[in-house]
């Protein structure tokens, strides 16, 4: 689905990334771990081409999307963007109501008949499991939502424009342990549908729900495995190191 | 026990600061009133000036001040917004933008006699546009222009990062991103922040003296065409504004009620500034209601 080949990112004279190789499976979930500062929003944020707009910044090497480079000439950025979603670290919806906020994406991308729109607003909040909790509020305002309602919120607007990929950056890392695992439990079931990538602090949280894990240090993938395998038999010294919690 | 009686006073004088300052401007603005309130009637409002006899009014000039105020704000509006957008999404980080931005500072700090002189060089004299009511609203523009460019600036610069991020990665460009999730976040603050400048647009006079001229012609009312020379909506004709008048009566005003007149005058400007700010307050909350379907 995702093939990076060689890739490295400056943030000026810095470089953040280095040499990374990774193939990233389908309708799948992979998870980044690694200690603060190693990398892993940076390279998250290089799917979907989030780091372009930051001065400074500059790229080399390849990130393929079903076998086209994104960084092309002839990639456009926005179009990217529509096939690959994102969800933030805090939930950050639109401040307006929470219909609108799903319906946003949609809007931008065509001109949809105001049935089909609500069908697929319908259809979005329930692919993120928060339909039932607001359909009869969907003219409120999503910031009278709880942080966790949010942050479902945000998911449905991602999903809204129909992506294939969705990219998770500590999603969960500010909401409570309920929410924590309503959002778990959803990730599970989309990447069922969508190829999902996540970033995590929480170790525990990888091993819980990824399919495949991605070790990062200092800006180098140290390892990527099957999460089982690398949970239960790392290869690498560093990996076995801080999964045992040894650092980091 | 120290701190407690540190904090005691501390309050102390921080109340009282604020007493004061309610006091004075309660004293200012009561003054005002009681002394120009008497005089305001709808034949006051609507009358032309009389230079000698008694019971002239001050139709012409309030409507000046309007329309000079929508001049202005035509000018500056658009201009305003468009560089304040550059400014805080499209300039590169770098000593030019900073430069700018210190100009912009300076600029919107001018005393505004001086942007008057500016004016009455450059404005009426050199490109000839004369003692006119374009002129008095490019000057006007000098002092306005800076103001809406920073409020713009530092309105969109308020809105959340996070806010803007969610937008471009949904896919939008960056300027339908700026039109469509930051500006409606940042319009509510930028309302506002026009609607106080513009009363001080209104309020202003040592910038116009010298620029829109301290006479008007004989305006007629019933003659709409903005080309003819008394027509009001004529943009190179002269036009004394209210503020101007209540400067120019005080000083040499001949007519026996020159006071109550300037009083009146005064009483209007007052009460329209207050109005604006009012106003602005309300529209800006109902605005931001509106965009953000919050109660
Ligand atoms: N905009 C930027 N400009 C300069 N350096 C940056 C920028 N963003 C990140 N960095 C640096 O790049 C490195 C990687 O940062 P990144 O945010 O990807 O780490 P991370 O693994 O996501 O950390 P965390 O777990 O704390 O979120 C860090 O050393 C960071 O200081
Ligand atoms: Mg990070």
């Amino acid at each position: 689905m995702i093939e990076i080949e060689k890739l490295q990112l400056y943030y000026g004279e810095f470089q953040a990334l280095k040499n990374i190789r990774l193939s990233i499976p389908e309708r799948s979930i992979t998870a980044f771990i690694g200690p603060s500062g190693c990398g892993k929003s940076t390279l998250l944020r290089t799917l979907n081409r989030m780091n372009d707009s930051i001065p400074g910044v500059r790229i080399e090497g390849r990130v393929e999307l079903q076998g086209k480079d994104i960084y092309s000439a002839d990639t456009e950025v926005e179009s990217l963007r529509k096939r690959v979603g994102m969800v933030f670290q805090q939930p950050n919806p639109f401040p307006k109501s929470i219909y609108d906020n799903v319906a946003y994406g949609p809007r931008l991308h065509g001109k949809l008949k105001k049935a089909d729109l609500d069908e697929l607003v319908e259809r979005s909040l329930r692919a993120a499991s928060l339909w039932e909790e607001v359909k009869d509020n969907l003219k409120k305002s999503a910031l009278g939502l709880s942080g966790g309602q949010q942050q479902r919120l945000c998911i449905a607007r991602a999903l809204a424009v129909e992506p294939e990929v969705l990219l998770m950056d500590e999603s969960t890392s500010a909401l409570d342990p309920i929410s924590t695992t309503k959002i778990e439990e959803l990730t599970r079931e989309l990447s069922r549908s969508y190829t999902i990538v996540m970033v995590t602090h929480n170790m525990h949280q990888a091993a819980r729900i990824s399919d495949r894990t991605v070790f990062f240090l200092n800006g180098e993938v140290v390892e990527a495995a099957d999460t089982q395998m690398l949970f239960s038999s790392p290869v690498d010294q560093r990996t076995e190191d801080y999964i045992s919690g040894r650092f980091g | 026990m120290r701190a407690k009686t540190i904090d005691r006073i501390a309050t102390g004088v921080i109340v009282a600061v604020a007493v004061l300052i309610m006091a004075v401007l309660a004293s200012l603005i009561g003054y005002l009133l009681f002394r120009g309130l008497p005089h305001i009637s709808w034949h006051f409002l609507t009358s032309f000036p009389q230079a000698i006899k008694a019971g002239g009014g001050i139709g012409p000039q309030l409507f000046n001040s309007i329309f000079l105020l929508v001049l202005t704000m035509i000018i500056t509006i658009p201009l305003g917004l468009g560089a304040g957008i550059y400014m805080s999404e499209y300039a590169k980080r770098g000593p030019i933008t900073n430069f700018i931005r210190l100009v912009v500072e300076v600029l919107s700090s001018f005393p505004s006699i001086v942007v008057g002189l500016f004016g009455l060089l450059v404005i009426v004299n050199t490109f000839n546009l004369g003692y006119s009511l374009l002129s008095g609203a490019l000057a006007l523009t000098v002092f306005n222009l800076p103001m809406m460019v920073r409020l713009t600036e530092q309105s969109l610069r308020s809105v959340p990062q996070e806010q803007k991020e969610a937008g471009l990665a949904l896919g939008m460009s960056r300027w339908k991103t700026i039109t469509s999730v930051m500006l409606p976040v940042a319009l509510p603050s930028i309302v506002t922040g026009t609607v106080l400048a513009a009363g001080r647009v209104f309020g202003e006079a040592a910038a116009l003296l010298f620029t829109a001229g301290m006479s008007s012609p004989r305006l007629d009312f019933t003659d709409w065409n903005p080309l003819h020379p008394t027509s009001p909506l004529n943009p190179m004709r002269p036009a004394e504004t209210l503020a101007v008048h209540i400067w120019k009566i005080n000083s040499e005003g001949l007519a026996p009620d020159a006071g109550e007149i300037a009083a009146g005058a005064s009483a209007v400007l007052v009460i329209t500034i207050l109005l604006f700010n009012l106003g602005a307050r309300w529209f800006g909350r109902v605005l931001y209601r509106k965009l953000t379907a919050s109660k």
